[in-house]
């Protein structure tokens, strides 16, 4: 299973966290620095996988931001990298010629994006096809601002 | 601002990432965070009461400054009562936070609970989903409480949604993992195995990752999932590309299910039904293929999608371990991964193989790749890849190869990244000690690491080298004169100091003879690094130094005067004060025997797991160490490493002739240190070296005798144990024991059912051995089988001189057992004990017959009875030479019979086994050959005991 899924940007701030098992917020804390200070030092053209702890850590850039999976130890790392792969096409698809500013000033729709794709750690659709249109759905059920402010709450 | 605004955009919120984001400085930011906390916790508390968008906004808020590292401890409420909003836009928020900030605060979960139960009972699959996702992301205990009963029904429901029920899997996942004991088995299990037929890969998907996890818990009531798995697999292989529509990934059908079908086939064994195994068979040859064809597109993504199938289909033939022509395919795909261009396949490749290498089918194919494997270690830019390259030259590591794969390693260690220093020191140090043929290469091999890595080399590392000095004492001269050499040096490290004090301090008498390495010479060598050493190296080094009074009084005198000056007796280290006072006062007022008695030489350690495995196993968790045969791992190295090697392919030996095998391995009794009381000469050359050219006693059977000294196999170093009770087999004369006191020396002749040992006891130190005593023992069963008599022996043996015994034997009836030789002496004031396994087996009353071809095979036929005859095949372990091979079966007793086998290459025997009671006729016939490295040894003889234990014997000799 994926055990957590981090975006970075290449001055190690965090964009983003999904955590698929249970960690105190300390334990994330150190995790997220080791992984950005780990990632971080990698050299160009480097393998996008590592070894840590008793994890693999699957990352890869696009570029100003870093994308970093960890999966249990017997994962198919390539298959992950493409998880990654997959999930930065949703992004685009949705955004249109997705960057780091549209995450961080959507972060929300970016986690609403990864949880139609990638839920407790497993991926839930490989359809790009059936995801977009699940977000769209989703968008759908929004209410435009004047249905929003007129419907009644409870 | 954001490139898009879709859906209801909270201006709001974009102010404030904006506000953030203009911050020029850390404490700007820190400042505009506290400044809108204390706002929104103000909006929270305050009376009036806040409408859905603004509660929504202000969580979304919250969530940002969260994301942005600051903890967040309020705002859950809000939170919560946005999840029970019926409107989707603030539902959607309210359980993003919760999923991202979750809280145990069990209030709360009370209330989340609520909030899911209203959803999941919705009926409004949108809301469904938030619930599931929700719960499958949290997974908290409570949830699974709550849910755990109702998200099966949710799953196998026939009106169920597919995106729900995908949702319900990855849910019902998520709490298994967490709390399987809440989630209940029952009828919905055989349901949702049938979901891998559904027609929605989504939904196969989903539950592919459901079921492989409970499988993995109770593999047997998910046995069906093999069948349609593998149905699902053969489809999705042999499909067209476009037939998936778009669960095809650039142009690979279903990668994703592909993997995962193949990780589901991974927690079982290859099916047993035929048919199934063989289209199993075939999907995996059809990956195998595909590797082969040119790509479909050149993106990485699409050749990715392909390697992640390969690769997951490789690690299912390794798991099945069953198929050798897969697994050779397999090795040989990854080897031409390893010279790939892309990184990341180098690296996939030598991570697989390192499992590959532990299969018996594989193990050679892996090790052809060694070239490949040094070269990335030595080229690879990427400190990932060459950590894998370790690996994997850990894992393909035998006795074939560890010198050069410690080589490579020692030399690799000099540039490696400090990372994985300390990892590949301890796999040097295992790999030396494990294959150790020769420990004077283990010790060198330790020593380098010291001297290259010192400051990676652990306490479990040098604690080890000590403890294989202890307990072989055919490498502790050595031991110390190499320690001593590496002292030498101006800056060693401190690591190296310990060693040496210890060891110098144990075993310095044995090179104390030369004067370039006298006790004060080496005395004056540790103390000149006392200086430079910490705390506990000063420690062990006094313990050194009272040792060294003990050892060689000549210097008590100058090491008293050390103990004594104030830097000791008052040091501000109470530990180094504590042992200088003691230490000077015991060499002040104990006897000479008391001191004796006191700083006796350290007892051979008990037998238990190396520290440094158990070390590696800590480093990199028990699953990621390749496997190493535990059973071979023991202090006392001397009998099982070479037990391993004698033993490799045939396994032929039982266990109690292993125990057998290992007579220096014994405990020592607690008396056992040579005490030096005056060791003036010791070390230089010994009086001498040949104690057969000493004895000029004829010997019976010459002709048939390989003698030990012509035999150039035989290593000159000391090593001399139980292996040498299985070179006598074919041989009667030559060195059975060895140590630094002792040498034992035999010569005997056989004639019929009778035979006469002399035995040499060559005292190989100046001083004299008293109360000398040498007699046979025999275990009960071996006594009414063979009768050994022994003359008594003078009790001195003068420094240099040799002392002979004549032991008469008479072989009743066929055994295999073998007598114990137990000499006891004293030594410089210590008792020294030693037993030796005399080598007297029942092939040693050999009589050998000649017979005509015709006579041989008109026998061989009337010994046709099963259990008459015995049949070995084994690799050989030595060259297979013909005249070699001819001197060893002549060697073994029997007349070796030419022009009897059609075929020239066999060998054929014949002899008559005497015993008193009766003669047992013995026909063998060897097969080499030469291509696999094998041979076949069958004898028949008309007891059948008689043939095995010979098979026994004849089978380890080649």
């Amino acid at each position: 299973m994926i055990r957590f899924l981090l975006l970075f940007s290449r001055q190690g701030k965090l964009r983003l966290q999904r955590w698929f098992t249970a960690i105190s917020e300390r334990e994330k804390k150190k995790i997220i620095r080791d992984m950005t200070t780990m990632v971080l030092a990698r050299q160009p053209r480097s393998c996008n996988f590592l070894h840590w702890k008793d994890l693999k850590v699957i990352y890869k850039r696009y570029a100003s931001l870093y994308f970093c999976l960890a999966i249990d130890n017997q994962e198919n790392e390539l298959i992950a990298l493409e998880v990654i792969q997959r999930y930065v096409e949703l992004l685009d698809k949705y955004f249109g010629n997705v960057c780091e500013l549209d995450i961080i000033f959507n972060f929300e729709k970016a986690y609403f994006i990864l949880d139609e794709f990638l839920i407790g750690g497993e991926i839930q659709e490989t359809s790009k096809q059936m995801v977009n249109r699940a977000i769209e759905a989703s968008d759908m059920l929004q209410e435009t601002m004047e249905e929003y402010m007129s419907k009644p709450a409870f | 601002m954001p490139a898009v605004s879709k859906g209801d955009g909270m201006r709001g919120l974009a102010v404030f990432i904006s506000d953030i984001r203009n911050c020029k400085s850390k404490e700007a930011e820190v400042k505009r965070i506290n400044k809108e906390l204390a706002n929104i916790r103000s909006k929270f508390k305050g009376d009036k009461a806040l409408d859905g968008y603004s509660k929504k906004k202000y969580v979304c808020k919250l969530l940002f400054i969260f994301l942005l590292g600051h903890d967040i401890d309020f705002g859950h409420m809000e939170a919560v009562n946005l999840l029970s909003s019926n409107k989707y836009t603030e539902k959607q928020i309210g359980y993003l936070f919760i999923s991202v900030l979750v809280n145990s605060n069990s209030d709360l979960i009370r209330l989340i609970n609520n909030g899911l139960k209203n959803d999941l009972n919705s009926r409004n699959p949108t809301f469904m989903n938030l619930a599931l996702h929700c719960i499958a992301n949290v997974g908290s205990r409570e949830m699974a409480e709550a849910f755990a009963s109702q998200i099966p029904s949710i799953l196998v429901a026939g009106d169920t949604m597919d995106s729900v029920k995908q949702s319900a899997a990855l849910c019902l996942l998520r709490l298994n993992r967490t709390c399987p004991d809440l989630v209940p088995m029952g009828e919905w299990t055989a349901r949702v195995v049938h979901l891998l037929n559904d027609q929605h890969l989504g939904v196969v998907t989903s539950a592919t990752s459901l079921i492989t996890t409970l499988a993995q818990k109770s593999p047997e009531d998910f046995k069906t999932s093999i069948a349609l798995a593998v149905a699902r697999l053969s489809r999705i292989v042999t499909s067209a590309s476009i037939d998936l529509q778009d669960y095809t990934y650039y142009f690979v059908a279903a990668p994703w299910l592909s993997v995962k079908l193949l990780r589901l086939l991974q927690c079982y064994t290859p099916p047993e039904d035929a048919a199934l195994r063989s289209r199993l068979t075939e999907c995996l040859e059809t990956i195998l293929n595909k590797a082969q064809e040119p790509p479909k597109s050149k993106k990485v993504q699409h050749s990715n999608a392909k390697n992640a199938v390969l690769f997951e289909a490789i690690a299912l033939i390794i798991h099945y371990d069953s198929e050798p022509t897969l697994l050779v395919r397999a090795c040989n795909q990854l080897g031409q991964f390893l010279q790939h261009r892309e990184t990341n396949l180098r690296y996939l490749a030598l991570e697989s193989m390192c499992t590959l290498a532990s299969s018996e089918f594989s193990h050679e194919a892996v090790k052809t790749h060694i070239d490949t494997v040094i070269n990335a270690l030595k080229t690879e830019r990427d400190v990932s890849v060459r950590q894998r390259a370790v690996d994997l030259l850990y894992a393909m590591c035998d006795r074939s190869n560890s010198k050069q794969i410690v080589a490579e390693m020692l030399s690799y260690l000099e540039n490696a990244d400090y990372s994985i220093r300390e990892e590949i020191v301890l796999k040097v140090a295992i790999l030396a000690e494990k294959y150790a043929v020769d420990y004077t290469w283990y010790v060198d091999t330790i020593l380098n690491l010291i001297r290259m890595a010192g400051d990676y080399v652990s306490e479990e590392v040098w604690y080890r080298v000590i403890q294989i000095v202890i307990n072989r004492d055919d490498v502790q001269g050595y031991a110390a004169k190499t320690v001593f050499e590496a002292l030498q040096a101006p800056a060693c490290h401190e690591n190296l100091v310990k060693v040496g004090g210890y060891i110098l301090g144990e075993f310095g008498n044995l090179i104390a003879g030369d004067s370039r390495s006298s006790p004060l010479v080496q005395f004056d060598l540790l103390h000149s690094k006392f200086h430079l050493c910490s705390v506990p190296t000063r420690a062990l080094l006094l313990s050194a130094y009272i040792k060294f009074i003990n050892l060689f009084p000549e210097v008590k005198a100058t090491i008293q005067e050390v103990l004594r000056s104030d830097s000791q007796l008052r040091n501000a280290d109470v530990e180094l004060q504590q042992r200088a006072i003691e230490y000077l006062r015991l060499s002040c007022i104990a006897s000479t025997d008391i001191l004796a008695t006191v700083l006796e030489e350290m007892p051979p350690f008990p037998e238990r797991e190396s520290s440094i495995l158990a070390k590696l196993k800590r480093k990199k968790g028990p699953g990621n160490v390749p496997d190493i045969d535990d059973a071979r791992w023991n202090v006392n190295g001397n009998g099982n490493a070479e037990q391993s090697e004698s033993a490799e392919g045939t396994n032929k030996f039982s266990p109690s002739l292993m125990a057998d095998l290992l007579p220096t391995n014994r405990p020592r009794p607690a008396s056992s240190s040579p005490t030096m009381l005056s060791a003036g000469t010791m070390g230089s050359a010994h009086p001498f070296t040949d104690l057969l050219n000493l004895n000029s006693s004829p010997s019976a059977g010459a002709s048939l005798l390989v003698d030990v000294l012509s035999d150039s196999s035989t290593p000159a170093s000391a090593d001399v144990s139980e292996e040498n009770f299985s070179r006598f087999v074919c041989k009667n004369n030559g060195v059975i024991f060895e140590n630094q006191l002792l040498q034992i020396g035999l010569k005997s002749e056989y004639r019929q059912n009778l035979g006469r040992i002399y035995v040499f006891f060559g005292n190989k130190t100046s001083a004299q051995f008293l109360s000398f005593s040498s007699s046979v023992t025999s275990s009960d069963t071996l006594k009414t089988q063979l009768n050994v008599h022994t003359k008594p022996v003078d009790p001195t043996v003068e420094g240099g001189a040799q002392l002979q015994q004549i032991l008469n034997i008479e072989c009743l009836s066929d055994f295999t057992d073998a007598p114990v030789l137990d000499i006891q002496f004293r030594y410089g004031g210590a008792l020294q004990n030693i037993a030796v396994k005399l080598p007297v087996m029942l092939n040693k009353f050999f009589q050998p017959t000649e017979m005509a071809s015709q006579d041989f095979f008109q026998r061989w036929k009337q010994l046709g009875v099963p259990q008459q005859e015995v049949q070995t095949i084994f690799k050989a372990k030595h060259p297979m030479d013909t005249d070699v091979t001819n001197a060893k079966i002549l060697g073994f007793g029997v007349a070796l019979l030419d022009g009897v086998d059609p075929s020239p290459a066999n060998f054929v025997g014949a002899g008559v086994i005497h015993t008193k009671n009766t003669q047992v006729g013995c026909l063998l016939r060897l097969e080499p050959n030469t291509q696999a490295l094998m041979y076949r040894l069958t004898l028949r003889t008309s007891r059948e005991s008689v043939s095995q234990r010979l098979c026994d014997l004849l089978s380890d000799q080649f």
